[in-house]
C-alpha cells in the first residue's frame, strides 16, 4: 500500500495565509485518500519560504495545501512534483476532508461567511 | 445575495456609498467587529484579485493576506491604541505575486459614536520603490538598464511615451523585458496611482479569456454563479497590460477593437456597457504584420494598438549593455545573498561576454544567479558557471566585446532595423536548434529531466528554465 504525505501549513487550527509566514506545518500520511495513518506537526525554527520549501521535500511530501504562496516556489514546488492546491482558507481538517474526498480546488475558501454574527 | 449600502443624510437623497468608494484610486476594505469582509471596493478587488463576492463575510486575514496581518494584525494594534495606524508590509495578490503596501487602519463608529467595525485602506507602493537606491544607476529609465544606442534612444522615448495616452505596441523576443517596460511606463505615467492589470493573452483559453477581460454577469453561462468584474473594469483609471497579444483569438480581437472604438466594455450576458478609462499597452514576441498577412491578427487592431511602438533589442545587439547587466546583477544577486563577491576572474569574463544570450537578459540574470550561488570566493570563476555555457561554441558574433572600461564602441551595434519586431534569422535558428536539442535530449531520457541534463551538460534548474522558455510540454 502506497502511503501519501499532505503538508498543511498552519496557525493554530487554521491555515496559515501566508505560506513564507508559515512557522508550523502539519504533515498527514494516509494511504491514498484514505483516514489519516500519523500526524506530526514540524515547528520551523522562523518562517522562510526556502527552509519550508526544503523541509517538504526532505519530509517526502507529495501534496501541500496553503494559502497564499509566490509564484517562484509554487512552480518550484510543481517542478518537485509536489501537488499545491494554494489560496486554500479554512481549517486544516476541513481542507484535509476535502481533499480526502477529491473535493478540495486551489483558491477554495472553506470559512464559514458571516457578518455581524449571522450567517449570509 | 446582492446588498446596495447607502449613505443617508449627507446630501438629500440616499448616495450609493459603493460607488463612492469604488471611486478611490487607494484599495479599501470594511471589516466588521469581528475582522470578517463587510465591503471591498474596486481599487481593492484590482490589487488583490479577490471580488466581493469571494471575499464577503471572511476573516480579513485571508483575504488581505499581508505580512503585517499575521505578524502584528494592524487592526488590532489600532483597536488596542484606540487610534490610526499606519504600516508598510507586503500582500500576495491572486497572481501569486508579492506586492509592497502601505496599510492604514480606522475604527468606523456610527451614529450614536458606537464602534461598529473597521476600515483599512492600502496603497499599493510599486511606484515608489522603484526608487530604490539600487535601481537609481546612470543609463536607465525606471529599473531598465543599458547604455547601448538602441537603448539610449528607447530611453529618451519612454518618458515622453509615458507621458502620453497612447497606446503601445512593446515588441521584442523572449527575456528582452517587455514586461519591465509595460510597468515602468506605467509607473511613470499620470495612472501610476490606478491600478496596472497584466492579462497573458497566452495563458489561458479563449472562454475562459474573454470573461478574464470582459468579465460577466451572474447566470451568463453555466458555472457563471457570480458576478465577475473583469480586468478591464478593474482597470480602471489605470493601465492594462496585454502581454502575447499574438496569442489573442480572433473572435477577441474583434471585441478588443470595439473597446478601442467606443472605450466601453459590455461583459458577458450584460446589458448595460461600462465606460472605462483604461490605457493599453501590448506586447508580444512574435511578428503581429507577418500574422496579419496569413490572416491570424486583425490588420485594423494591429493600426489601433499600434499608436507608439517599443521595440526592445536582443542582448546580441547591445554588446555594450552586456557587461553593465552582468555587474548590475553580480551587485544584486551578491547584495540578495550576503556574499562579498567583488568582480570576475578573466576566464569567466571572457566566457561571459563571448557567449550568445539566447534567452536574452532573462538568462543573463540566471546565470548570474546560479554563479553567485555556486561561487565561493570574492571573485566568480570560470568554473562557478553552468556547465552548458563553458562548452558552448561562440555563435557569429563581433569578436572582442569591449569591457566596460571601453564600452562605447558603437561600431559594433548594427543600425536600426527598418521592421524593428522581426526576429533575427540567425536567433530563430538557434532558438529552434536548442528546443530541438532539448525535445531530443528529453526523448532519449524518455522524460526524465535528470538524465536529459546530463546529456545537455546543463544542471537541471537550467534545463528546467528552457523547457518554460521554449514552452516544452
Amino acid at each position: 500500500m502506497t502511503l501519501h504525505k499532505v503538508a498543511i501549513p498552519i496557525l493554530g487550527e487554521e491555515i496559515v495565509p501566508r505560506f513564507d509566514l508559515t512557522t508550523e506545518v502539519i504533515i498527514l500520511t494516509t494511504a491514498k485518500f484514505s483516514d489519516i495513518q500519523d500526524k506530526k506537526i514540524i515547528v520551523l525554527p522562523r518562517s522562510s519560504s526556502d527552509e519550508l520549501c526544503h523541509t517538504l521535500l526532505a519530509q517526502e511530501i507529495n501534496t501541500l495545501i496553503c494559502g497564499a504562496i509566490e509564484d517562484e516556489y509554487y512552480e518550484f514546488l510543481k517542478w518537485k512534483k509536489i501537488k499545491v492546491f494554494d489560496g486554500v482558507s479554512g481549517t486544516w481538517p476541513h481542507a484535509f476532508e476535502r481533499w480526502r474526498t477529491q473535493t478540495l480546488n486551489p483558491g477554495d475558501i472553506l470559512f464559514t461567511r458571516m457578518v455581524e454574527g449571522n450567517l449570509i | 445575495m446582492h446588498f446596495f449600502p447607502e449613505i443617508h443624510q449627507l446630501m438629500r437623497s440616499p448616495l450609493d456609498f459603493a460607488h463612492i468608494l469604488d471611486e478611490i484610486p487607494i484599495g479599501i476594505i470594511l471589516m466588521d467587529k469581528d475582522l470578517r469582509v463587510v465591503h471591498l471596493n474596486r481599487f481593492f478587488q484590482a490589487l488583490t484579485g479577490f471580488s466581493l463576492d469571494m471575499a464577503r463575510g471572511i476573516p480579513c486575514k485571508n483575504i488581505l493576506r499581508s505580512s503585517a496581518c499575521i505578524i502584528n494584525c494592524p487592526i488590532l494594534a489600532a483597536h488596542r491604541k484606540n487610534r490610526s495606524i499606519s504600516c508598510t508590509s507586503d500582500i500576495i495578490n491572486t497572481d501569486r505575486q508579492k506586492l509592497p503596501v502601505r496599510i492604514t487602519t480606522a475604527q468606523i463608529m456610527d451614529n450614536q459614536g458606537h464602534f461598529t467595525g473597521y476600515m483599512e485602506t492600502i496603497e499599493d507602493l510599486r511606484s515608489t520603490t522603484t526608487n530604490d537606491p539600487e535601481k537609481n544607476v546612470a543609463y536607465s529609465f525606471a529599473n531598465i538598464i543599458g547604455r547601448s544606442r538602441k537603448m539610449e534612444m528607447i530611453f529618451q522615448t519612454l518618458p515622453m511615451l509615458a507621458q502620453s495616452d497612447a497606446s503601445i505596441l512593446i515588441t521584442g523576443e523572449t527575456g528582452t523585458g517587455k514586461d519591465l517596460v509595460a510597468e515602468a511606463v506605467h509607473q511613470t505615467s499620470v495612472r501610476a496611482g490606478g491600478p496596472f492589470i497584466k492579462i497573458n493573452c497566452g495563458a489561458l483559453p479563449a472562454t475562459l479569456l474573454e470573461s478574464e477581460i470582459f468579465g460577466h454577469m451572474k447566470g451568463a453561462f453555466t458555472g457563471a454563479v457570480e458576478n465577475k468584474p473583469g480586468r478591464f473594469k478593474l482597470a480602471h483609471n489605470g493601465t492594462i497590460f496585454l502581454t502575447e497579444i499574438g496569442d489573442l483569438p480572433l473572435p477577441l480581437q474583434v471585441k478588443l477593437l470595439t473597446f478601442l472604438d467606443d472605450r466601453i466594455i459590455y461583459p458577458l450576458g450584460a446589458t448595460k456597457g461600462f465606460n472605462a478609462n483604461v490605457r493599453i499597452i501590448a506586447a508580444t514576441h512574435r511578428d503581429l504584420e507577418e500574422m496579419v498577412s496569413i490572416g491570424k491578427f486583425r490588420k485594423d487592431l494591429l493600426f489601433r494598438l499600434n499608436v507608439a511602438r517599443v521595440h526592445l533589442p536582443p542582448l546580441r545587439e547591445r554588446d555594450a549593455d552586456i557587461r553593465l547587466l552582468l555587474d548590475h546583477f553580480l551587485h544584486h544577486y551578491t547584495k540578495k545573498q550576503g556574499k562579498k563577491i567583488n568582480g570576475f576572474s578573466e576566464p569567466a569574463l571572457s566566457v561571459l561576454l563571448n557567449y550568445t544570450y539566447e534567452g536574452n537578459i532573462r538568462e543573463l540574470k540566471n546565470i548570474m544567479e546560479y554563479a553567485v550561488n555556486v561561487a565561493q570566493g570574492i571573485r566568480i570563476e570560470a568554473d562557478n558557471l553552468p556547465t552548458y555555457i563553458l562548452e558552448h561554441e561562440p555563435m557569429q558574433r563581433v569578436p572582442n566585446i569591449p569591457v566596460a572600461k571601453d564600452v562605447p564602441k558603437r561600431q559594433s551595434e548594427r543600425p536600426p532595423s527598418p521592421a524593428p519586431w522581426q526576429p533575427e534569422e540567425t536567433e530563430q535558428t538557434w532558438s529552434s536548434v536548442q528546443r530541438q536539442m532539448i525535445m531530443d535530449a528529453l526523448k532519449t531520457s524518455r522524460g526524465k529531466r535528470n538524465e536529459a541534463a546530463q546529456i545537455l551538460g546543463m544542471s537541471r534548474s537550467t534545463l528546467w528554465r528552457k523547457i518554460k522558455a521554449y514552452q516544452i510540454e
